[in-house]
């Protein structure tokens, strides 16, 4: 199971959305779609038409920039991060 | 005694202001919606649920609502998006909330529709075909912060026929809830050369009157405008303002006459004229212009107000509101003669709407 940080700005938009959490996929996607089927309208958070990570979406999978397609293994760390910007 | 409720749309979320019946006293609740900001708010009156026009610099598009005045609030996207391979949808940046739905304007210029209260949205158009199509979703032909299609205006009788604006490219009508449009720009003027004679005013607000449906007025980056027909022609009615520049726009809800704006300096500062604030009022449409600055500051007060940053009620002695970029609210409980501050230190407000609550 790989293990999902995800940016603050998200779980008040989702009830229940913990800020950690483990995620059974095979890419940092289907970790996305994993999330999006028990929390409704995540990858629209995530994600824009593609589809891609949204501009200031970034996705390091242990330490590394990744994509969608970035694969996953059963102890990756994904840490989701909203890029520091604006005032 | 009822209850009037400012919706107040900031960069950091939206805000409600509620009035006692005197509309003299006002409270501030907020920020709502998690500090996304917010281009317009809205209520529709006959469901009396808000909606909010947001965009997320991180998260993206949506729609927010909420059932009982902003106590909570839900947040959706769905539907929200433009058909594979061809528009990107950045922002929602327009709402009109009538006859049993809401319609959202976007950027890329758009309009959506929702028929289950906000829960999810539609594709209704995309204006194809329309002079003008071609360039407008050019990012060449964009201004900072481009809004797309931020202005909806509904029929009050008629459900499938509304106006919407097109930024930088003028109105178009549709009578058949948008499968064809035209566009209604005949008589307005352009300090710029045009490539086609129909299309490329920059209409910044269109407002009808509540009692005459053929009798609208916008506020235009050149000049007041009137149309006595349904937007088919304009005449100009600058004549007697200070400037011929401006964003927002009320008509008065009994009299088909009586129309204001806010002028602004038209150059790159866009704020009212000398540092000192005021409204102007027609009550001959457009003939001749009244300053009210009553309880405004006159010194120092550079203030600007955007598209949607002018609201009127529709009481028996109507009141006037609107908010400033620098975050401040000014209220009228008669007609905009007086005024006072309500609100000082909101973010910078990006619309203000109101809503009378029985």
């Amino acid at each position: 199971m790989a293990e999902l940080h995800l940016p603050a700005t998200l779980p008040p938009l989702f009830h229940d959305l913990p800020r950690r959490l483990e995620v059974d996929a095979a890419t940092v996607g289907e970790a996305i779609e994993r999330l999006d089927e028990r929390w409704p309208g995540v990858r629209d958070r995530l994600c824009q038409e593609g589809p891609a990570l949204r501009a200031h979406i970034n996705v390091y999978v242990d330490r590394e920039r990744a994509t969608l397609d970035t694969r996953l293994d059963a102890r990756s760390r994904v840490d989701v991060v909203a890029a520091i910007s604006g005032g | 005694m009822p209850l009037t409720v400012l919706l107040v749309g900031t960069r950091k979320g939206c805000f409600v202001l509620e009035g006692d019946g005197e509309r003299r006293d006002w409270t501030v609740r907020g920020p709502f919606c998690e500090g996304w900001p917010i281009y317009h708010a809205v209520q529709d009156p006959a469901s009396g649920t808000i909606y909010a026009a947001a965009a997320s610099e991180w998260h993206g598009a949506g729609v927010w609502r909420s059932g009982d005045l902003g106590e909570s609030w839900e947040l959706s996207s769905e539907g929200l998006t433009y058909p594979d391979g061809g528009l990107g949808l950045s922002k929602i940046s327009g709402l009109a909330a009538a006859h049993g739905r809401v319609l959202a304007g976007a950027e890329a210029a758009g309009v959506f529709e929702s028929r289950d209260g906000g829960a999810s949205w539609s594709l209704l158009s995309t204006l194809d075909g329309q002079p003008g199509r071609g360039a407008w979703n050019d990012p060449a032909n964009q201004p900072p912060g481009h809004l797309g299609l931020p202005g909806l205006l509904t029929h009050p009788d008629e459900p499938s026929r509304f106006w919407v604006v097109v930024q930088g490219f003028g109105c178009f009508e549709t009578t058949d809830d948008g499968v064809s449009w035209a566009p209604r720009n005949r008589g307005l003027r352009a300090d710029w050369p045009l490539e086609h004679p129909e299309v490329g005013y920059c209409v910044h607000k269109l407002v009808m009157s509540p009692v005459d449906s053929d009798r609208l007025y916008q506020q235009n980056h050149c000049g007041m405008h009137r149309s006595d027909d349904g937007g088919h022609s304009w005449v100009e009615i600058t004549e007697g303002l200070p400037t011929d520049f401006g964003f927002a726009a009320a008509a008065h809800p009994h009299d088909r006459e009586t129309f204001y704006v806010i002028p602004l300096d038209p150059g790159h500062g866009r704020c009212m004229p000398e540092g000192r604030a005021a409204v102007w009022r027609t009550r001959d449409a457009g003939a001749t212009w009244q300053r009210l600055d009553r309880g405004l500051p006159q010194r120092d007060a550079h203030l600007g107000v955007l598209r949607e940053g002018l609201a009127i009620d529709a009481l028996e002695v109507p009141g006037l509101y609107f908010g400033t970029s620098t975050g401040q609210v000014f209220a009228s409980a008669d007609e905009g003669e007086t005024w006072s501050e309500i609100a000082s230190y909101l973010p910078a407000i990006s619309s203000v709407e109101v809503a009378v609550v029985p």
